[in-house]
């Protein structure tokens, strides 16, 4: 039998890495994939949840989070390509201008 | 350290070891490469968890079409990979020491609660006994119609929204 602490900090250790990939690096595909890796932190912190409490709404709400996070990833990547026509770059820090 | 113990225990700690190695690649495909081999442990644990639906629809969804999104996103900008660029911001060192705090107080406020295992009516054999997919399908589709609803309304929104934004002008 896993305890349910083990879950939890996994997720908890699986974020944290997710936001320090999002706060250090420099290149916005990589930002876009430590969101990614965020939300199933939370995914998988949730399903653990709905296990040891031997309820279903955890898988529900995982359900719907990777729905939203496959739209928002599709969104996100078709902003980053619009901003590439406009700047040629995907360096976080040589986007510092507000105007094109 | 029971059998379940010791598999759970290679899975999250190759889930943490792969998380690493996905934030910390120069090229963002081997980031996303191994993000693949990341989602498949995640599905893996999932399965522990006897959430055979959503292991399956993790490793549909997320490696199979959201990967698939980021490598043809990468292939478009036809990034070229420097070996002097640096990776990391200017001020990463920063980041790593909010990083890290935030996962020491995360990991010592949350080591210390204690969920008392609720008796709940979806138990592991309620649930084995129809399938999780039945169980999830029932539930779907009568208690949360209207978040199901929206939720094809968001992909919907997303669907137009990504061929609108990547359509060329034509002038």
């Amino acid at each position: 039998m896993v305890p349910l602490n083990w879950y939890i900090l996994l997720s908890a250790v699986v974020f944290s890495i997710g936001v320090v990939g999002f706060l250090t690096r420099r290149n916005l595909i990589i930002i876009f994939i430590s969101i990614e890796l965020m939300l199933n932190a939370v995914n998988i912190s949730l399903v653990a949840f709905s296990h040891y409490l031997q309820s279903i709404k955890g898988q529900i709400l995982v359900f719907f989070i990777i729905a939203v996070a496959a739209a928002e990833a599709a969104i996100g990547l078709a902003i980053l390509i619009v901003f590439y026509r406009n700047k040629p770059t995907i360096k976080v820090d040589e986007i510092d201008l507000l105007k094109g | 350290m029971t059998t379940l113990q010791l598999f759970f225990a290679y899975f999250a700690g190759m889930i943490i070891v792969l998380s690493i190695l996905v934030v910390t690649r120069k090229n963002p495909v081997h980031s996303v490469m191994w993000m693949l081999v990341l989602f498949v442990h995640i599905a893996a644990l999932y399965l522990f968890l006897n959430a055979e639906f959503l292991a399956a629809i993790q490793i549909i969804v997320y490696a199979g079409a959201i990967l698939v999104l980021f490598l043809f996103v990468i292939m478009l900008l036809n990034l070229r990979n420097e070996e002097t660029e640096r990776k990391f911001q200017r001020q990463w060192p920063i980041g790593v020491i909010i990083g890290v705090v935030f996962m020491a107080f995360l990991v010592m406020i949350l080591g210390e609660i204690t969920v008392v295992p609720r008796l709940g009516k979806y138990s592991v054999e309620f649930i084995q006994s129809e399938g999780n997919l039945m169980t999830i399908g029932k539930i779907l589709y009568t208690e949360y119609l209207l978040p199901f609803e929206i939720a094809s309304l968001i992909l919907l929104v997303a669907i137009i929204g990504a061929v609108l934004l990547s359509k060329k002008k034509i002038k």
